[in-house]
């Protein structure tokens, strides 16, 4: 069995992974990058289109070129990287299991950045009857099949689900002669971002059914037609208002949940994102195991990805200097819950016990959450108890793009107006709504 | 070329009375119209051993259900087929006639099952298991039903009867029968077969092929049950969970599988069509209603998919077990409904003696290879072993499934063993790549490149399971051009 020994691994070398990678390295660490694909970039080389590094690089990068401005670091920058290598376990003890064709490889690190990304929603996931023929595939298999393999996986599409990946397909099938003949959102509106909405269906006069869902996939063998249906408020089908459509495949896009196989078997809490629970500094509830990107929550944008990430590799770096970064499973914690209008909030949990030297070093405190549904004239609110200790009015929110926002005041502050008793709620007040605001009007 | 016997039928029976006819010096050859074993009822079922306390007095599936059972311990350690006799809860609640789980453990008693037991203390019940409904108030307990892969069980079988002789055609739907005085001619679209004596084990469809035969002495009508599968969940309950039956079916059940998954099903509906086996939105919702009442708190948000599965009920309501009455050489394993799976074992060897009844001579081999080489399963091996295995050959340290940590070399195996797999759906039963929580987002590409490669097929030619189940319209850019060119 091979040994390896380094500062910090880091599992998974896509977006996430290569910008944790970066900056572990900036902080004069050893750094291995293992991944399991044989090149790096992750999701980014099947995501041909433009729209990424628009933050990062002010500059409108295709995936694959967005990738490559990160792999050029890692490869000048003295960063290991193991392709083709997958590791399958972290022990309790940290320590890291992977296969590659060499052999089994033993990873011992100081610390650990947990980025294997997230995979999609299957048909069985949100329960479709009818048969079980094929041409039923996620959105993200069928970008992978015409982008990376060349091969096309349908003629005549029906896309249910308007996740990005879903809409951003509806283009992609289009320009290769395909015909979509439309994208079925079960919500009263579209779930990825506008913007896509706008340059892939609209631009393209591909039907957006929203309020609608599929309700039955004909054909033994192969897809012959679906049959959608209009559904209420409780995504229940309204009897009278089926409609079938011809197609040959049916395209899922039904959103994204993070990859935990390594993280539960590492013995880490889970959130109800599905990915583990952490505190400000992105540490799970194992000493020495930090988590980012999308295996942490679904990003709308890898210029975001690229923050959290970086974040969470400084501080692997921090730590495996011999710095003692709090877990989140410490006795000094307070919780952050989501409260009105809001699905989820990271980070899970805020550790007051920090030393004053290591706030300075940690960095800004920073939230991402996203509301549950589109929204109008609000104020997202952060309070502790009846104290408010963050507010900002916005004028339009919806459930495709996060809210991220840092807290303004110094950090020791913050810490210290904290009670360890009262948990932290962050939620979405209507401006309309508020009591002092109505007695004036 | 004459064969001794043609089975038709490739599902748990026809492969069950393979591997025991490969025991003699014969000629056997199995004709199957789908492309794989186990590809329709025998693929769709709840994969339980039942006890056998449950048939009907003095019937066929009551008495094959309880010689079968104990078969199982041995075959599956011969052939290295996972099983576990996890044991069985009738869930009786307030309100149930619990003079029914009585009558039942008579029956239990009577048919010799071992262990049979009826448990009234709830706090027992509920420490053995922990998240049955808080409304139990007493179970029959019968410790020797066990949970088994109804497909690796058939898959196993027919690879014991390949290795020892016997052959299997598939994608063969039989179109005639015609009977030549001392043989039978077996007319299939691509090829026809000769074969002295016919075993029909054709599920569905074996009142059609005894009618070929010239033999209407029964029907067979499907009833259809569907399924909801959810992700592996260790421990979430331990023992196979029914409900106090109705007269159509055993009812909803909520039971672990081999592998660590959990399903709800199945309900029971009579339907016209042998070939519909799709999910319904009510039959779902009745699925998830009748898990419900047994175990309240099952995850549902756990579900990875759902499927139905069609029961081949004979007109007697029991299995047809016998030679034909009016054609010689023609033998009947039909009906095989629930507890099908169960009994598969035992109308092997049922049919054998019936057969040497007839006065066929039947004599056995004196190299009858009664184990397959063990399936390499690399998630069960320790590190150093799997350092090993991979040091021995590379290809088993490709992760190809990341869900079920399926290795490239566990997929190129499934596919040069003996009756080896030749679609992606048949490395998927014997491997489960691709049964995991994504069903085959991440692999489904990969395992198209691998099939491609070990039977030299292009890409675009690999299908799921028979002809019209291809992936691919062409490459990318050949449709482009192609539709230009056309329009």
């Amino acid at each position: 069995m091979l040994q390896r020994e380094t500062d910090v691994a880091i599992i998974g070398g896509g977006p996430a992974g290569l910008a944790a990678a970066v900056e572990a390295r900036n902080h004069g660490c050893d750094v291995l990058i293992i991944e399991r694909d044989d090149s790096l970039g992750g999701i980014l080389q099947q995501c041909i289109h433009p729209g990424f590094g628009l933050h990062e690089f002010d500059d409108e990068l295709a995936g694959p070129e967005y990738a490559q401005r990160y792999i050029d670091v890692v490869e000048n920058g003295g960063i290991d990287v193991l392709t083709n290598t997958m590791v399958l376990e972290i022990t309790p003890t940290k320590d890291l299991y992977a296969i590659s064709e060499n052999g089994v490889i033993n990873i011992i690190s100081k610390s650990i950045v947990l980025a294997m990304g997230c995979r999609e929603r299957t048909r069985g996931a949100i329960k479709i009857p009818g048969y079980r023929p094929t041409g039923v595939y996620t959105a993200g298999l069928a970008q992978r099949f015409v982008n990376i393999e060349g091969f096309m996986p349908g003629t005549e599409f029906v896309i249910l689900g308007s996740g990005d990946i879903g809409m951003i397909m509806a283009r992609r099938l289009t320009w290769e002669g395909a015909t979509v003949h439309g994208v079925v959102e079960i919500q009263p509106y579209p779930s990825g971002l506008i913007r896509n909405k706008v340059q892939c269906l609209d631009d393209y006069n591909i039907p957006l059914y929203l309020s609608h869902t599929v309700v039955r996939v004909h054909g033994k063998d192969r897809v012959t037609g679906i049959t959608i249906s209009k559904v209420d408020e409780n995504w229940k089908m309204i009897p009278g208002t089926e409609k079938f459509i011809n197609c040959d495949t049916l395209l899922l896009s039904v959103g994204l949940i993070p990859e935990n196989e390594i993280t539960k078997k590492a013995g880490a809490a889970l959130s109800r994102t599905n990915g583990p629970v952490v505190n400000q500094f992105l540490s799970t509830t194992i000493n020495g195991i930090f988590a980012c990107g999308n295996v942490l929550q679904v990003h709308d944008l890898v210029d975001n990805v690229a923050v959290e990430a970086k974040k969470a590799g400084k501080l692997a770096a921090l730590y495996s200097k011999g710095v003692q970064v709090p877990t989140s499973m410490e006795k000094q914690i307070v919780r952050v819950s989501p409260g009105n209008g809001v699905g989820y909030v990271i980070p899970n949990v805020i550790n007051l016990d920090v030393k004053e030297e290591f706030i300075e070093k940690a960095g800004s405190m920073r939230f991402s959450l996203r509301v549950r549904k589109p929204m109008q004239d609000i104020y997202i609110k952060m309070r502790s108890g009846q104290k408010e200790l963050y507010k900002k009015f916005h004028r339009y929110v919806r459930p495709s793009e996060m809210i991220i926002f840092k807290i303004k005041e110094s950090i020791k502050d913050f810490l210290e107006g904290l009670d360890i008793d009262t948990p932290i709620e962050v939620y979405v007040e209507p401006k309309n709504k508020q009591p002092g605001k109505r007695e004036r009007d | 070329m004459l064969h001794d016997f043609a089975i038709i039928g490739a599902g748990v029976t026809g492969t069950a009375i393979a591997r025991e006819l490969s025991k003699y010096r014969l000629n056997v050859v199995v004709i199957e119209k789908l492309s794989d074993v186990a590809t329709e009822t025998s693929k769709a079922n709840s994969g339980i051993v039942h006890a056998g306390y449950a048939a009907p007095e003095d019937s066929l599936k009551a008495e094959m259900n309880v010689l079968g059972n104990p078969l199982f311990d041995d075959i599956c350690k011969e052939l290295y087929i996972p099983f576990e006799r996890v044991g069985s809860f009738v869930v009786g609640v307030a309100g149930d006639n619990f003079d029914f789980l009585e009558k039942e453990l008579q029956n239990g008693l009577e048919r010799g099952i071992p262990g049979i037991e009826i448990i009234k203390d709830v706090n027992l019940i509920k420490k053995m298991e922990p998240r049955i409904t808080d409304d139990v108030e007493m179970v029959l307990h019968a410790p020797s039903a066990g949970i088994i892969s109804p497909f690796g069980l058939a898959i196993a079988l027919a690879e014991s009867a390949t290795i020892n002789g016997v052959e299997f055609h598939y994608n063969s739907p039989v179109q005639n029968i015609e009977d030549m005085g001392n043989f039978y001619i077996i007319d299939c679209p691509t090829r026809s077969f000769q074969a002295r004596h016919i075993v029909n084990a054709a599920g569905l469809f074996a009142d059609e092929i005894s009618r070929m035969a010239g033999d209407f002495s029964f029907t067979i009508s499907p009833r259809k049950g569907e399924y909801l599968l959810l992700d592996k969940m260790e421990g979430f309950i331990n023992h196979v969970l029914f409900p106090v039956p109705t007269k159509k079916s055993k009812g909803i059940l909520v039971s672990p599988t081999i592998d660590g998954n959990i399903f709800l099903g199945p309900n029971a509906k009579d339907q016209e069509s042998k070939i519909d086996n799709s999910t319904t939105i009510y039959g779902l919702e009745e699925v998830v209603q009748g898990g419900r009442k047994i175990v309240p708190s099952i995850p549902l948000k756990e579900t990875i998919t759902n499927f139905a599965g069609l029961r081949a009920v004979s007109d007697t309501n029991d299995f047809i077990i016998r030679a034909s009455d009016n054609k010689p050489r023609l033998f009947h394993a039909a009906g095989i409904q629930s507890p099908g799976l169960s009994s598969c074992l035992a109308i092997a060897k049922r049919i054998i003696e019936i057969i040497k009844e007839g006065g066929v001579s039947l004599e056995l081999k004196d190299n009858f290879y009664r184990s397959r080489e063990k399936p390499i399963v690399f998630k069960e091996l320790n590190w150093t072993e799997r350092d090993q295995l991979i040091k021995e050959d590379p290809a088993f340290g490709n992760i190809v499934c990341r869900c079920e940590t399926i290795t490239e070399g566990e997929i190129v195996q499934s596919i040069t063993r003996p009756n080896g797999a030749r679609t992606v759906d048949g490395i998927k039963f014997r491997t489960r790549a691709g049964m995991g929580r994504c069903q085959g987002g991440f692999c489904t590409p990969k395992v198209i490149k691998i099939l491609s490669r070990e039977l030299d097929l292009e890409e675009d030619e690999i299908v799921k399971r028979e002809a019209r189940t291809k992936y691919f319209y062409g490459h990318t850019k050949d449709f482009r051009r192609h539709k230009d060119a056309t329009a």
